[in-house]
């Protein structure tokens, strides 16, 4: 699982002196070819199949330019997008704030509990991804402790939890937790504590040292985690097809139904094409910002 | 209060953890239940059928085992071609580095939902049969990233003197692949097969889009979960669970006993050294 | 089964790496004899490493050969040649244990019954009871011994050791040193030890070469450098020394004097290596006696008024900072053989040396400010 913490360090030559580089391309060329043939061409066919045009027949379509498909996914299901990159967003900034405390905890007083303490933040993901969003139905159900709790604070607006944005963003959050805390972690446990000794030794109060110095230096893991956290949710139709209702369907669930149930395949593809392509906009952005102003 | 207040960190650490495991807990309880109908989602008795007869219900047995079989191709696939793109990314120059990179890196930064229908608009487009040969396909596909990554940072974090030594010592290329390096790096390539199962064992999206009509576990599930999830279902994930807890706390076990014998040794060498050197003073 | 026998001198001829524009090693020629505990000592960057790799076979050269006795080894890989080498982390395997290490060389070889030398190899150097013992499981020290036992087993023509103390700390490195003089003296092998510490160059080898960007400055027996340095390099890499830079007034039979900011200094004519008139008279500072202003100097003797700007007791001598009347500062140090007279900060005092401690170095084309601001390059 640290496999999914992105290291940010610029790709360093080899250390050994350069064999015969024929070797080199040989040991690639299997693996690329997969992710070329199987990841990067898709693109190019789904692209494609974007622009395609019926033919009259289910399933069956015909090459061709057909720009209007986008246009038609957009009106059916634009609103969709902005749906999920709400839900996305809303549930990466909860993970965050859930998985500092634990993050922190675990660099600085782990110990030598720390491997420990790392196995028991992934063991939740050895059980199947399905049966854990499942069980928040069982948590959240409208008869349960949780939401009895809520409603006797009166802060339900529709007086349950279950079947509400309320549940799709709570689920994300709990999912992709995991992906949050590891890169924080990561990020943390390299940070020297003599450094928060010294800005408390420099008149810093614990609030201050936090904001001046542990979160700065810890923004390399907050951007990992966001993103480890944000991309994957905001392709998720899972948690808005088991938690929610009618009316908190995600892109994922248009673009799942589009391509299996209505094989629909040109404005599935249309879907999909706009999804990866604004998920890049976004990301490249926010790296942008994160990156000149903040990392540096 | 006074002691939540000086232990805040320690208690929302706590809380953290213990909420990272409710839904499991459920998951696990539930797998004793025994419902009346096929809605297993609140707690009306106790029973051990799930347990006793895991495979009661048809095709929940047939789907994890097809799981099984498709985490473990998929994974020895990954996990070799990952491992040798590995080597090159560190020990080879090449051209196209970059682009090489970023077609390791993307994979992990695209939603599932974009890789699996991009995959079926694929196979769609070559009129390729969807079943158990496009979903190994897609996972090794989406597999051999994490490998890299995994394998990648641990040859990184190899000593290059360790292969100089060994080619000083009169070992050519490929000993010194067979003898140092490769069992240097093994630990690295064992753990990310184990993530690379993991990924396929438990993925569903990818596999769903390009599944045709194989039925996997987490397939099955997702079936059920419109109708009602049998018991049997939330037993076997409970099983899944516990033995992968088990592998990798006795991994940590072990390398925590490893470690605190390497204490007791620095200690009694420690005293070793002691003694020599009074030894050594006496002499003189 | 290791017992002193034939090794052969190891040649280097016009030998030069070049990695991109910077040229690490230049046109080096030396040879190294046979059974010779040689020491290439120099400053980071030096070249020296690289030299060693070159030998080792790590690195290839970028012309030049190198040999051992009539065989030409350059074109030959690393793990075709008669030599071995103790790397500077040491680069013990950390998947096999004290014994696997010892027998890699010899399993790799494809030697047969390996048993009993790698044990007395293991008893040479003392590591018997840690034959089972993984790598991590042993102290600095100890894994230095390792690496030593692991290369040595081989019966290379030469062993290679590079920083092979860096690691350890003061005390162990001491004691490693005397270890390591026992080893070469029992086997007999060539040993090239590369360091960038003077003292452990000047404990251990019989030969140094001082080496400076990619050249070497001088060679020779430990003290002959020491006490006649031929560079202003060498002059302050080994050891520290005070330096004026002057002009020759007059040459004698067997000595010339040096003017040198209104003063006069004499060098024995053998201890001058300045060719022309540009000479920079150079004195070790523990060669140097300080007196009150005023007392007598002793015949033979070179003198120069100054004020005590510093004092650093040491424990077995005192250091002093000495300020010229033309603002150089000048270090002394005196044993602390004599109870009371000490110099305090302010005093004037005077400093002389005996004049066949001098030495002339050749000045040519430097400046007094040039040796001034050079800081001592440790």
């Amino acid at each position: 699982m640290p496999a999914l913490i992105p290291t940010s360090t610029s790709e360093a030559p080899p250390q050994v002196a350069a064999r015969k580089p024929r070797t080199g391309y040989l040991l690639l060329a299997p693996g690329m070819g997969w992710l070329a043939v199987f990841f990067a061409i898709p693109f190019v066919t789904l692209f494609i199949t974007s622009l395609q045009v019926p033919t009259g027949a289910s399933g069956v379509y015909a090459p061709g330019f057909d720009i209007a498909n986008y246009g038609e996914a957009l009106s059916q299901y634009g609103h969709l997008y902005i749906r999920s990159f709400i839900y996305a967003g809303l549930a990466t900034l909860f993970a965050l704030i859930i998985a500092y405390p634990l993050a922190y905890f675990i660099a600085f007083r782990g110990g030598q509990w720390k491997g420990l303490l790392l196995v028991l933040v992934i063991a939740p993901t050895f059980a199947s991804f399905l049966l854990r969003t499942y069980a928040w139905r069982t948590i959240l159900a409208d008869e349960g402790p949780v939401t009895g709790f809520f409603n006797a604070l009166g802060v339900l607006p529709e007086g349950r939890i279950l079947s509400t944005s309320i549940a799709v963003v709570a689920g994300l959050t709990y999912n992709f937790l995991p992906f949050m805390i590891l890169p924080l972690f990561a990020s943390l446990d390299k940070l020297d504590p003599r450094l928060i000794e010294a800005s408390n030794d420099l008149y810093a109060s614990p609030v201050t040292t936090f904001r001046k110095v542990v979160w700065p230096l810890s923004l390399p893991g907050v951007v990992a985690g966001t993103l480890l956290t944000f991309i994957p949710a905001s392709g998720d139709y899972i948690n808005a097809q088991l938690l929610g209702s009618i009316t908190t369907r995600m892109i994922g669930s248009a673009i799942q139904v589009n391509f299996i149930q209505f094989r629909d395949y040109p404005i599935a593809s249309a879907l999909s094409v706009m999804l990866m392509f604004i998920i890049l906009i976004v990301v490249s952005i926010y790296i942008r910002r994160s990156g000149t102003e903040d990392l540096v | 209060m006074r002691f939540v207040r000086r232990h805040i960190l320690t208690v929302a650490a706590f809380i953290v953890l213990v909420y990272l495991f409710i839904p499991v807990a459920v998951v696990g309880v539930l797998s004793f239940n025994d419902p009346p109908s096929k809605y297993n989602t609140k707690w009306y008795g106790f029973s051990l059928d799930a347990w006793t007869n895991m495979c009661g219900i048809p095709g929940v047995c047939e789907s994890f085992i097809e799981s099984i079989k498709i985490g473990l191709i998929s994974t020895f696939v990954a996990t070799v071609l990952g491992t040798m793109v590995a080597f090159a990314l560190v020990r080879y120059r090449f051209r196209g580095r970059k682009t090489t990179n970023l077609l390791i890196f993307l994979p992990m930064a695209t939603p599932e939902v974009v890789m699996g229908s991009s995959l079926l608009a694929l196979f769609l487009n070559m009129t390729f049969p969807l079943g158990t040969t496009t979903v190994i396909i897609a996972h090794i596909m989406f597999t051999i990233s994490f490998v890299v990554v995994a394998v990648k940072a641990r040859l990184q974090g190899l000593d290059p003197s360790l292969e100089e030594a060994s080619r000083d010592l009169y070992a050519d290329s490929r000993s010194t692949f067979q003898h140092v390096t490769f069992p240097l790096v093994a630990p690295g390539i064992a753990g990310a097969a184990l993530l690379g199962f993991a990924l396929s064992f438990d993925d569903f999206i990818i596999s769903f889009f390009n599944a045709g009509t194989l039925v996997t576990f987490p397939i099955y599930v997702w079936g059920a979960a419109q109708r009602g999830i049998p018991v049997q279902v939330n037993a076997l994930a409970t099983l899944v669970f516990l033995v992968a807890l088990a592998i990798v706390l006795i991994a940590q076990f072990v390398a925590w006993r490893r470690r605190k014998a390497l204490q007791a040794d620095m200690a009694s060498r420690d005293a070793d050294l002691k003694a020599l050197s009074m030894d050594a003073l006496s002499r003189s | 089964m290791v017992e002193s026998r034939k090794v052969e001198d190891l040649h280097l001829r016009n030998l030069t790496k070049r990695f991109g524009d910077f040229v690490a090693v230049d046109d080096l020629t030396l040879t190294i004899p046979a059974g010779s505990f040689f020491a290439l000592l120099g400053p980071s960057g030096c070249g020296k490493t690289t030299t060693l790799r070159m030998v080792a076979g790590l690195e290839d050269p970028s012309e030049g050969s190198i040999s051992i006795g009539e065989q030409d080894v350059t074109g030959l890989r690393a793990f075709k040649r008669p030599v071995n080498t103790v790397f500077q982390s040491y680069a013990l395997f950390p998947h096999l244990d004290i014994f696997e290490n010892v027998a890699f060389g010899l399993r790799r070889r494809g030697v047969k019954d390996i048993k009993p030398a790698v044990e007395s190899m293991l008893e040479l150097v003392e590591l018997t009871p840690m034959a089972r013992r993984k790598p991590k499981q042993l102290s600095g020290g100890q894994q230095q011994r390792v690496a030593v036992a692991r290369a040595l087993i081989n019966e290379p023509e030469v062993l290679l050791l590079d920083e092979p103390l860096g690691a350890l700390d003061l005390k162990l490195r001491r004691q490693m040193q005397i270890e390591l003089k026992r080893i070469q003296m029992e086997v007999g092998t060539t040993f090239v030890h590369v360091t960038h510490d003077q003292e452990e160059a000047m404990t251990m080898a019989d030969t140094v070469a001082v080496m400076n960007e990619g050249r070497i400055e001088q060679m020779g027996a430990p003290a002959d450098i020491y006490e006649l340095p031929e560079t202003v390099f060498v002059a302050r890499f080994l050891g520290q020394s005070n330096l004026f830079v002057g002009k020759r007034e007059s040459s004698g039979s067997d000595s010339v004097t040096v003017a040198a900011h209104g003063q006069q200094f004499t060098i024995p004519n053998s201890r001058n290596n300045a060719p022309g008139g540009d000479v920079i008279v150079g004195v070790r500072p523990e060669k140097m006696t300080i007196v009150d202003s005023g007392d007598p100097i002793p015949d033979m003797h070179d003198r120069i008024a100054g004020r005590v700007v510093d004092v650093s007791y040491t424990g077995v001598s005192t250091q002093y900072l000495v300020k010229t009347s033309w603002g150089e500062e000048i270090t002394v140090f005196e044993q602390n053989d004599v109870v009371g007279d000490q110099s305090e900060v302010g005093d004037s005092v005077e400093v002389h040396w005996a004049r066949d401690h001098a030495f002339g170095l050749d000045g040519t084309g430097t400046s007094a400010d040039d040796v001034e601001s050079a800081m001592p390059v440790v």
